[in-house]
């Protein structure tokens, strides 16, 4: 690098490392996506129209996930209900 | 044992067809009988890069119809012995490519050559699906710029559960990461992402880096495949690829800024 980068560079921030970042927070969260068996947007939707039948929900208010631990599986079910 | 290879990226316009010619041919001329296919469905362009435009007769489609015979269909490339091309079909019908056809031409290709390159077309869709369904290694081509990363691991994950391969519970899909259009220049600026970056994000084993080069487009120009050009840097890069491939260990080159010599600087060095 000559010095003329360096000072070039030191009042922006190299772009290459921003999109390192984010790409390595979005790669991420695509591969958690990717392992969750297909049937789990189909489960939240229908859990969403349960709850609404007692308690108005948003769509993302229904967050399911499933890990996977050993030989076992466990369900996560995360509802938030609206403020009282 | 024929070999079934995909070059494949998610993107487009990152280098698959220039990929697959370059690899391709390179393979032929280490002696292996190799056939590039086109799997574009309605964008043919490898006839383009690889200078046989003017030869296409029949083409895969035809072949899974049964209106040609696979050797009328296949085209012998005039300057490298054990190369031929397999056309893709100009229709415009999205589901001429069948899992059953593409099966069965693959299946009789096996039985002539040991390399079948084939150059899948851009997306995750049914045509990038056929191209590596059957792969026994996949080469992912990949941009150092974010969208190309991001379906780069897209394509991954669909190697890694909806090949063949996977679907049968077989080893899975060898992974190869071929980064292209790289700029040393612009990476020393912190501007681009580096080598090490885009490894360290796919997590894969590095095939190659290819040097964003005037070269490509001369070479795309005459209908010549750039790892034809043996004294450019693209093509040196190509072949160095092909002989990691082939299990050689070759150090990796054109990762640093070129330095100008006296003479280019003066007279403008363009070439
Ligand atoms: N290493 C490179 N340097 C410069 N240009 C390149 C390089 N690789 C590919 N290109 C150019 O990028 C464009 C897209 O390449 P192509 O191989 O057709 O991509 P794809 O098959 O992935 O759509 C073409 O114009 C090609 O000449
Ligand atoms: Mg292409």
């Amino acid at each position: 690098m000559s010095l003329m980068d360096f000072f070039r560079n030191r009042n922006k921030p190299a772009t290459a490392s921003v999109a390192k970042e984010r790409l390595q927070i979005i790669v991420a969260h695509e591969r958690g996506q990717r392992s969750q068996p297909d049937y789990l947007p189909q489960l939240q939707q229908d859990l969403v129209e349960v709850i609404r039948k007692y308690v108005k929900i948003d769509q993302t208010d229904v967050q399911v996930a499933l890990e996977n631990q050993g030989s076992c599986s466990i369900l996560e079910l995360n509802i938030t209900l609206p403020d009282r | 044992m024929a070999k079934i290879l995909v070059v494949t990226s998610g993107k487009g316009g990152v280098g698959k067809t220039t990929t697959s010619a370059a690899i391709g041919t390179g393979l032929a001329m280490r002696g292996y009988k190799t056939v590039i296919v086109d799997f574009d469905v309605g964008l043919r362009n490898l006839d383009l890069i690889m200078g046989c435009e003017r030869r296409v007769v029949y083409d895969f489609v035809n072949v899974i119809n049964g209106e040609a015979s696979l050797n009328q269909a296949l085209i012998k490339d005039k300057r490298i012995e054990n190369l031929s091309i397999l056309a893709a079909s100009q229709t415009r019908d999205k589901d001429a490519l069948t899992q059953e056809g593409v099966e069965k031409v693959l299946n009789e290709l096996r039985e002539q050559f040991d390399y079948i390159v084939c150059d899948s077309p851009a997306g995750i869709e049914k045509g990038a699906y056929l191209a590596m369904y059957f792969a026994d290694e996949a080469i992912v081509v990949t941009n150092p710029e974010v969208s190309s990363v991001r379906d780069s691991d897209r394509m991954l994950g669909l190697l890694a559960s909806k090949s063949r391969r996977a679907e049968k519970g077989e080893e899975s899909v060898k992974e190869h990461l071929l980064l292209t259009r790289y700029n040393p220049e612009r990476v020393s600026k912190g501007e681009m992402l580096s080598v090490t970056d885009v490894e360290e994000i796919l997590a894969i084993r590095l095939l190659g880096v290819i040097p964003e080069s005037q070269a490509v487009l001369k070479a795309s120009n005459q209908g010549i495949p750039v790892i034809l050009d043996d004294i450019s840097d693209a093509g040196q890069a190509y072949s160095d690829a092909v002989d990691r491939l082939l299990g050689k260990d070759v150090a990796h080159r054109f990762l640093e800024v070129q330095k100008k010599g006296i003479i280019q600087r003066l007279f403008g060095g363009r070439e």
